[in-house]
């Protein structure tokens, strides 16, 4: 059995009288391919920003190599290894990609309160961030402002900027989201790269996706977690099916927001 | 350096890999930043040269390098980090009062160490307001930052048994520099001397700063705080710790203020004040260092200049200036010429390349 990395107990969110996740327990194992899928509006945004301290949760417990993070505010937990991407772009959209890469990677390398030395010399920064930008194969845009390049290179420095902070948990909201199918295969294949100690959880709504990386799944509908089992389980689930062809799934709508 | 790497690339010889990332553009570009560049001279030639050049206008010019100075804590603040306030002259007002009241007291007229303490005064009003203000942003902050200036002057205003209400405190007897250089109120040179010194400290210690990680994270809190707070950072602090620093260079401008005015009064705290900073730094160009050098010598030349042609309404010369760089000219003057200077470098370029394949 493997270890198990981030887990939660009973967790809750109320919004006034929307439960927006309520009780879930979940586990995510070290090494994990996890999906998280859902129609929209079942909470799956709000229970990663629960993860990540974004938002404190009503009640229930978060749970990180077996210590108790609830209290823990968003900075902390990002310093502890988990790190998220977000479902829409939030990026330094008018630095270079190379920056975006560097300011992360220096706010993790424990640079990023030094005031008397030159960004421009910590070469140990840059030449991270630049070998990252490789291995993304984004080498070749580095010095191109953010908000110049297409779309889906876009949702690439997007998560170049969290793999820069060399997370233990990364929390993937819909990272192909937006991008043109003929594109979204690069991002798919950055995915697949990552290192294998990592333990990834992704929320995403192409089943394509889905089936190709993880090797487990959750289904989360209004809020709770509704199924959960290798894609092949979930896959052959009659009443998941029904979810995702909208029988069952009316609860849901009631969500927040595009979760 | 284990991120995402597959492992042939890494054992085929890291320094080769190496050698190849420096290469690119973007590396240089990030790696050299920082260093001085031959037009980074220029300022102070200028300045030097005025010394000589324009005796009869020094006066002029220490009040010039005053504007600079308190442009250029402005630009750290909202060029850099992006706070925005318009409240930035209750540490201009704060670093004059501070060395007014210890001048006009006799409790202190030595000028550099009075600087010092007008700029711990006014980093403490800075760090106190701060860990309120920074909690908000928008407009709330703008409305703070200015209710924070309107009650330091309200408060110089009624305690006039100490800061001299609303005359001020006049003729403010300052110590000679180093013990030797008499601030003469008639013939401005030790002024305008003292006062480029004090500058050209200042911004040494700003272009380090926003060179420096840093700085370069406050960047990132300006372009986008919300991904700033998902890598870790502490944005808050690094937020509190800016406006400080911001306040207490405003601190040393006011101070300088006074001392080269020999006197202080109400107007170092106005809503006038701390306006006239804000045309100036977007006159210039914000968040770009030398911003605050062009748009104080722009205004202040316009100013002088408009008044003395149209006594009355020169004011009026100065908002369209203002009105067709606001439209024209975003990134002010500097961004302006930055433009400008990037496509004659464009099409030349394009040009050259033209003729090689042509022959």
């Amino acid at each position: 059995m493997t270890e198990v990395r981030l887990e939660t107990r009973a967790l809750s969110r109320y919004f006034g009288a929307l439960m927006a996740v309520q009780g879930v327990d979940f586990k995510l194992d070290a090494g994990a391919r996890h999906a998280l899928i859902g129609p929209n509006g079942a909470g799956k945004t709000t229970f990663i920003n629960l993860l990540t301290g974004v938002l404190p949760p009503t009640d229930g417990h978060v749970l990180l190599g077996g210590r108790d993070i609830t209290d823990k505010a968003q900075a902390e937990r990002v310093k502890l290894g988990i790190a998220r991407t977000f479902q829409i772009n939030r990026l330094f959209r008018g630095l270079s990609v190379l920056e975006n890469v560097c300011i992360s990677v220096a706010e993790r390398a424990g640079a990023a309160g030094s005031m008397l030395y030159p960004a421009g010399r910590r070469t140990d920064v840059i030449d991270e961030s630049m070998h990252l930008l490789q291995t993304l194969k984004l080498a070749d845009d580095a010095g191109h402002r953010v908000s110049e390049l297409p779309y889906g290179r876009q949702r690439l420095v997007e998560l170049a900027i969290t793999i820069g902070l060399k997370p233990e948990v990364l929390l993937l909201d819909e990272p192909a989201a937006g991008v043109p199918s003929a594109e979204s295969h690069i991002i798919l294949d950055a995915i697949e790269r990552l290192p294998e100690h990592i333990a990834v959880l992704i929320i995403e709504h192409d089943m394509d996706v889905v089936f190709r990386f993880a090797k487990r799944v959750t289904v989360m509908v209004g809020g709770a977690v509704f199924a959960e089992g290798t894609p092949r389980e979930i896959e052959t689930n009659p009443e998941v099916r029904a979810v995702y062809l909208g029988q069952a799934g009316q609860r849901s709508d009631q969500g927040p927001k595009n979760a | 350096m284990n991120a995402a790497g597959d492992p042939t690339s890494e054992t085929r010889g890291a320094e080769a890999s190496l050698a190849k990332r420096t290469e690119n553009p973007a590396v240089r570009i990030l790696t050299r930043r920082h260093r001085l560049r031959w037009w980074e001279a220029l300022p102070w030639i200028t300045a030097i040269v005025s010394y000589f050049a324009f005796p009869d206008y020094l006066g002029f010019g220490a009040e010039l390098l005053v504007t600079i100075l308190f442009a250029l804590s402005l630009d750290l603040a909202l060029g850099y980090a992006g706070i925005i306030t318009l409240g930035h002259a209750a540490f201009f007002g704060a670093g004059a009062y501070t060395v007014g009241m210890l001048a006009y007291y006799g409790i202190w007229s030595e000028p550099i160490t009075s600087l010092a303490l007008a700029a711990l005064a006014a980093a403490v009003i800075g760090a106190l307001s701060g860990l309120v203000l920074l909690r908000t942003k928008g407009l709330t902050l703008l409305m703070l930052t200015l209710c924070t200036m309107a009650l330091l002057e309200q408060a110089a205003n009624m305690g006039h048994d100490y800061t001299g209400g609303f005359d001020g405190l006049p003729s403010l007897a300052i110590a000679p520099v180093f013990g030797v250089f008499e601030f003469n109120p008639l013939y401005a040179d030790t002024q305008f001397l003292y006062a480029l010194g004090v500058l050209l400290i200042c911004f040494a210690f700003v272009r380090t700063l926003v060179y420096s990680s840093f700085g370069q994270s406050l960047t990132g809190i300006r372009e986008n705080v919300l991904r700033m707070h998902a890598i870790g950072s502490p944005v808050r602090r690094r937020l509190v710790i800016c406006y400080t620093i911001s306040a207490a260079l405003a601190g040393i401008a006011g101070g300088l203020w006074a001392q080269t005015n020999a006197y202080v009064n109400l107007s170092t705290l106005g809503l006038d004040r701390a306006a006239t900073v804000l045309i100036v730094l977007i006159l210039g160009g914000y968040g770009r260092l030398y911003g605050a050098f062009v748009g104080a010598v722009v205004y202040l030349a316009l100013e002088h200049f408009l008044a003395q042609i149209y006594p009355t309404a020169w004011q009026l010369g100065l908002g369209l200036v203002l009105v067709v760089i606001a439209l024209f000219a975003r990134n002010g003057i500097l961004g302006l010429a930055e433009v400008l200077w990037r496509r004659w470098r464009d099409s030349l370029s394009r040009r050259k390349r033209a003729e090689r394949t042509a022959s």
